[in-house]
């Protein structure tokens, strides 16, 4: 596991002052991990506290991550389809395009669904990315019903054999309850072709305590079944991710870290609660 | 979790309110608690502790003045409004217009913060100030940024500087150049220059926006925040104000339930005041920030004064007069009326958002109920009046059977919706003329026969207002110490 810095020094050694448990405190807050789960992090580690206060705090936090499997969902003899869902400026779109182009360095055939029909040229930013990855991309027209776009992606992806699906929409604030409703209705429609086997709800690593809100409300009209954590390249820390796994067991399954095509990876664990407290 | 900042601010303050005295330890307790309520809203560890320790400086030296007065926890109460205020930058600010047009306006920020969105809301939010602005496209990296400024001015009628294709092609800084030397020969009087999303910490994008800010000299410099941000809003803040310098702050997405800490952190770190918030997708859906009103947002306190505005927008002044010299004559008051006030609501925008401005209306009751409010209620309503003839719109009581039978054809909906919407005009038309021989009941100038909360819609219509003079009472805490002051 990979060392916390110099935060932990004092950690490490046999005296831990309480001055220094606020310490630890205040960078799990400032990393959006919130206020009352910092707190039992640190009660946590205190009572647990075996060989040294730094084990036990690592210990605190690997424990509220999500043990649901990460690697994303494939389905032998059919279509796997992925559902890209969030709210607005969270990166979708690039993440969408991202996970096209890991897909296809593995050898997979991706369709891509251009499903955002409300934002002004979000069809055309998805294309785009089509015409670089080489992948072919269903679109309709502007304003028009997403989910008439992805019943059309559902059924040549289908019937073309093609692997992956991959259906961006449009972003949208989970307490818009007609934009909920109709997010449900995307994924009905698809699912009268073939099933849903991935929902990738995408967070902005900016995101503050709201990031529970939209995995909670999002998961009531789709059922997410992993995160994106984008823009981690960033100063922000991403704390929330950890905050949303250990509230609803959803695990993230991918992070982005720029702007460039390669720029996703899958999760990894230490890198993640190591950079909880990179300064 | 979910609770808003407002709900756990008010039942901080109710647990304070049943003492006659406040202690010293009291304050300690109230303090922490609007200390945990704060950082669970995102602000900045640093700003909440010198908030908390600024109120306790000038809490505890009075408090036994305070407790000589008749409400000690009001008082309280009071000082942290007062704070509040103070840190979100106490009065709202303008924009300020260059003495030689034309007025040079640079929106910078965050990938996803709302940049190209906000640039279309603001063009046309001075456009209808009688200005002439024209947009200015340099994004140059997002794919397809260019195309979605162009689409976002079509929409609005508003020329967009667009010579480079974007997706990687073209110099944001020539561009930018170019821009406003362009919109002084077209004597364009405001240019809104629109850049692509940086990350604080890239020394090089943020060295190329301070290229842009430096070729084009801008009057205004405004920093555009997602409300949804959190801890990281400081140290993003301070990385944009050292690399580009920016003059105010524009919050987006306020439309949803972030609890908008970020901006408490953003104008206490840096000092900047908030210019404007966006508040939905609609491109009208956009208004200049008024600290006092998010303060008493934030408190659980409504935004009256929003509500206020909104609603003499939109009732015009004649709808207003006829309306109140046909009630002081004594005169009827008419389906057709009521179909006037129905227009008036509807251009008032969204009743959901209204009615979230009232006091108490982030407490769980009223949120529930707000949460189900249908505002196409109100079309469905205006649908069956619309569907009347002019007599029976004038004398309900013509209306039977076979009419009612052709209204709810005519409009789409079903028998019983006629004949409850009938019951609930005729009961408001009673309270109209019991308030006229002063038994009073409703507060004037709110619309009778509102289409109601789900609930008390329908077969029950008959307890008329009841139910919404009880919600006031049982509100929010908060609400009731200030209407006791």
């Amino acid at each position: 596991m990979a060392i916390f810095g110099k935060l932990f020094a004092n950690l490490r050694g046999g005296k831990v002052s309480s001055a220094d448990w606020e310490d630890v405190l205040q960078s799990l807050i400032e990393s959006d991990l919130g206020a009352a789960n910092s707190q039992s992090i640190i009660e946590i580690a205190k009572r647990e506290r075996g060989e040294s206060s730094e084990i036990a705090v690592k210990a605190a936090l690997h424990s509220w991550l999500s043990e649901k499997p990460r690697a994303i969902a494939k389905s032998e003899g059919r279509t796997t389809t992925v559902l890209v869902v969030g709210v607005n400026g969270t990166g979708k779109t690039t993440s969408c395009a991202k996970l096209a182009g890991l897909l296809k360095r593995n050898g997979e055939s991706v369709l891509l669904a251009a499903a955002d029909t409300f934002r002004a040229a979000a069809v055309e930013q998805l294309q785009t990315w089509g015409t670089r990855l080489e992948l072919p991309v269903i679109s309709g027209a502007a304003n028009g019903d997403p989910a008439s776009v992805a019943f059309d992606a559902i059924t040549k992806a289908s019937g073309a054999s093609t692997s992956y699906l991959l259906v961006d929409t449009a972003g949208r604030l989970h307490t818009k309850s007609d934009l909920m409703d109709e997010l449900g209705k995307i994924r009905r429609v698809i699912e009268k072709v073939s099933p849903v086997d991935e929902v990738l709800l995408v967070v902005d690593a900016t995101t503050g305590q709201n990031g529970i809100a939209q995995a909670k409300l999002f998961t009531s009209s789709v059922n997410v079944t992993g995160l994106i954590l984008t823009k981690m390249d960033g100063s922000a820390k991403g704390g929330i991710a950890l905050a949303i796994e250990c509230e609803t067991g959803i695990p993230v399954k991918f992070v982005g870290t720029g702007e460039a095509l390669e720029d996703l990876s899958a999760f990894d664990a230490d890198t993640y609660l190591s950079g909880l407290f990179d300064s | 979790m979910f609770d808003s900042l407002s709900a756990k601010f008010s039942s901080a303050f109710s647990s304070l309110r049943g003492k006659g005295r406040i202690k010293a330890g009291d304050l300690d307790e109230i303090t922490s608690e609007i200390r945990s309520a704060l950082l669970d809203s995102d602000v900045a560890v640093s700003v909440v502790d010198s908030f908390i320790s600024q109120i306790k400086e000038r809490a505890l030296p009075q408090l036994d003045e305070l407790n000589k007065s008749t409400n000690p926890s009001q008082a309280i109460f009071n000082i942290v409004n007062e704070e509040l205020v103070g840190i979100l930058g106490g009065t709202a600010r303008r924009i300020r217009y260059a003495k030689k047009a034309p007025t040079v306006i640079l929106l910078t920020g965050l990938q996803g913060a709302g940049k190209t969105s906000l640039a279309g809301k603001l063009a046309k939010y001075l456009k209808d100030q009688g200005n002439t602005p024209i947009l200015v496209a340099c994004d140059l990296a997002r794919p397809n940024a260019v195309t979605q400024l162009q689409l976002v001015g079509d929409s609005i009628s508003v020329p967009v500087f667009a010579p480079e294709p974007g997706n990687g092609v073209g110099d944001p800084v020539r561009v930018a150049k170019d821009g406003v030397k362009f919109a002084a020969e077209k004597l364009h009087n405001i240019v809104i220059v629109d850049t692509a999303g940086r990350l604080g910490i890239d020394a090089q994008l943020m060295a190329q926006a301070k290229q842009i800010r430096d070729a084009i000299n801008p009057d205004e410099v405004l920093y555009v925040v997602d409300a949804m941000v959190g801890q990281d809003a400081v140290r993003s803040a301070q990385a944009f104000g050292e690399g580009v310098g920016f003059d105010a702050v524009v919050l987006t997405k306020l439309d949803g339930d972030a609890r908008g800490g970020a901006a408490l952190s953003i104008t206490q770190i840096t000092n900047k005041p908030i210019m404007f918030a966006a508040t939905g997708e609609k491109v009208t859906d956009f208004d200049l920030f008024y600290p006092d009103r998010m303060a008493s947002r934030i408190l659980g306190l409504g935004d009256i004064q929003t509500l206020a505005e909104a609603t003499k927008n939109a009732f015009d002044g004649d709808t207003a007069a006829k309306l109140e010299s046909k009630f002081a004559s004594g005169e009827d008051f008419t389906l057709d009326d009521f179909l006037a006030q129905l227009e008036a609501m509807k251009k008032m925008g969204s009743m959901t958002k209204l009615l979230g401005m009232l006091p108490g209306a982030n407490s769980g009751a009223m949120k529930k109920q707000l949460e189900q409010f249908d505002d196409t209620e109100l079309i469905r309503t205006q649908a069956i009046v619309q569907s009347m003839t002019p007599l029976e719109r004038r004398d309900p009581k013509v209306l039977n059977g076979s009419r009612r039978a052709r209204i709810a054809k005519g409009s789409g909906r079903a028998v019983s919706d006629v004949n409850s919407l009938v019951e609930r005009f005729t009961g408001a038309q009673k309270m109209m003329k019991q308030m006229r021989s002063g038994k009073g009941g409703m507060p004037a100038g709110m619309p009778p026969g509102m289409p109601q909360f789900p609930q008390t819609s329908g077969a029950n219509s008959n307890k008329g207002n009841a139910p919404k003079a009880k919600k006031s009472r049982s509100g929010n805490p908060a609400k009731r110490a200030a209407e006791s002051s």
